[in-house]
C-alpha cells in the first residue's frame, strides 16, 4: 500500500459489505422462521466459503509476506526469470501442484513471483497449474471420477495452459506493472 | 490444508529464529495484503452464495444430463461463473455423471470452474489489474473448451 493513498469516503468503504450483510440477513431470517429454504442455502454456501477462505488465506498471505522479505530477487530471476526456459516452467508447475486451496489464494503468490522477477508467462503457468493440477485435488478427482478421467484431463490441461501462459505474455505490453493489492515490495 | 498450516508454522518459526525484525516486516506485509482484498473477497463470496442458492442440484442435473451441444455450453458457462470448493465440485460431478452427463461435459464444467473465475474477477483485478484479469480469464475459457474437446476425442 502506498502511504499517500487518500482515504475513501465511507459509502465506498462500506459498499463491498452490502452483499455479505444481505446474505447474513437472509440466513438469519430463515433461521428465525425455521422453514425458508433459500435463506438456509445462502447461509450454508456462505459458511462453506468462509471456512474455505479462513483455512487457506491467512497462511497463504503470511507465507507470501515471508517470501517477500527473505527470498532475494536474484534467486527468482535466475530460476524463473528470462532464460529460465523449461526448468522455470517445471519449477512453477511443481510449486503449484503441491499447493491446495481456491484459485484466489494463488493471486498473492502470483503477484509476489511477478515482482521478484519471474516472467509473466511463468506466473500465468503457475496460475494454470494451481487451478488444474493440484495434487490434493487430483486425489479427490480420482476418487470421484476415476483415474482415466483424471489422467486424460491432466494430460490435456498441462500443455494447454503452458501455451496459454506464453500467449498471454505476448498479448501484454512489456514492463506492465501490477496494482498488486498493497504489500509486496520490489526489492 | 494441514500441510499448508504446518509449512506456514515452520516457516514462521524458522524466520523468527533467524531474524525477528525481518519476520515482523514480512508478517505485516502479508497482513496488509490480506486486509486490502478482504472486503472485495467477502462481497464476491456473498454474491456467489446468493446466486448458487437459487440454483438447485436438480436443475443442474436435468440440463447437463441431456445430449447434444446444449449441456456442453451450459457446463462451460456455469463453470465459468460459479465458484465452488473442490470437495463440493467433485462429488457433484460424480452425481451429474450418474445422471447421464458425459465426461467431456464434466471436463468442461470442472475446467472452467477451476480456471475461469468471472465471479472472482474483482478480486483478481485487485491483484493483477483488470487488463490481465480479463485476458487471463478469456484465454482460460478458450483453454477449457480445448480441454473439453480433447476429452471428447480421447474418451469418446
Amino acid at each position: 500500500m502506498s502511504g499517500g493513498r487518500p482515504r475513501r469516503l465511507w459509502p465506498a468503504r462500506l459498499a463491498p459489505w452490502v452483499l455479505p450483510a444481505v446474505a447474513l440477513a437472509l440466513w438469519a431470517g430463515s433461521a428465525a422462521s425455521g422453514s425458508w429454504d433459500y435463506g438456509r442455502r445462502v447461509g450454508a454456501n456462505l459458511g462453506e466459503f468462509a471456512i474455505e477462505m479462513a483455512s487457506f488465506l491467512p497462511a497463504m498471505f503470511l507465507l507470501v509476506g515471508l517470501f517477500d522479505v527473505w527470498v532475494p530477487r536474484a534467486t527468482i530471476e535466475r530460476h524463473l526469470g528470462r532464460g529460465s526456459g523449461v526448468a522455470g516452467v517445471f519449477w512453477v508447475v511443481l510449486l503449484a501442484t503441491l499447493q491446495a486451496g481456491p484459485l484466489y489464494a494463488a493471486f498473492p503468490v502470483a503477484v509476489a513471483l511477478w515482482r521478484k522477477g519471474c516472467t509473466p508467462a511463468n506466473v500465468f503457468i503457475y496460475l494454470g497449474a494451481f487451478s488444474a493440477l493440484k495434487v490434493p485435488m487430483l486425489t479427490f478427482e480420482v476418487g470421484f471420477l476415476g483415474w482415466r478421467f483424471s489422467l486424460a484431463r491432466t494430460a490435456l490441461s498441462l500443455p494447454v495452459f503452458v501455451v496459454l501462459g506464453y500467449l498471454l505474455e505476448r498479448l501484454l505490453p512489456a514492463g506492465l506493472e501490477l496494482p498488486g493489492a498493497g504489500g509486496a515490495t520490489r526489492g | 490444508m494441514i500441510v499448508l498450516l504446518a509449512v506456514t508454522a515452520a516457516a514462521l518459526a524458522a524466520s523468527l529464529l533467524a531474524d525477528r525484525r525481518k519476520t515482523l516486516a514480512g508478517v505485516r506485509k502479508g497482513l496488509a495484503m490480506f486486509l486490502s482484498v478482504l472486503p472485495a473477497l467477502a462481497g464476491v463470496l456473498a454474491g456467489v452464495s446468493l446466486l448458487l442458492a437459487a440454483v438447485t442440484p436438480a436443475m443442474f442435473r436435468d440440463v447437463l444430463g441431456g445430449s447434444g451441444p446444449i449441456p456442453f455450453v451450459v457446463a462451460l458457462l456455469v463453470g465459468s461463473v460459479a465458484l465452488m470448493p473442490g470437495f463440493i465440485a467433485y462429488p457433484l460431478a460424480a452425481v451429474l455423471r450418474a445422471n447421464g452427463a458425459s465426461d467431456p461435459v464434466l471436463a468442461a464444467f470442472l475446467t472452467t470452474l477451476m480456471m475461469v473465475g468471472v465471479a472472482t474477477l474483482p478480486v483478481e483485478a485487485r491483484f493483477l489489474g483488470w487488463r490481465i484479469a480479463l485476458w487471463r480469464n478469456t484465454l482460460a475459457f478458450v483453454g477449457a473448451v480445448a480441454v473439453a474437446i480433447g476429452m471428447a476425442a480421447v474418451l469418446g
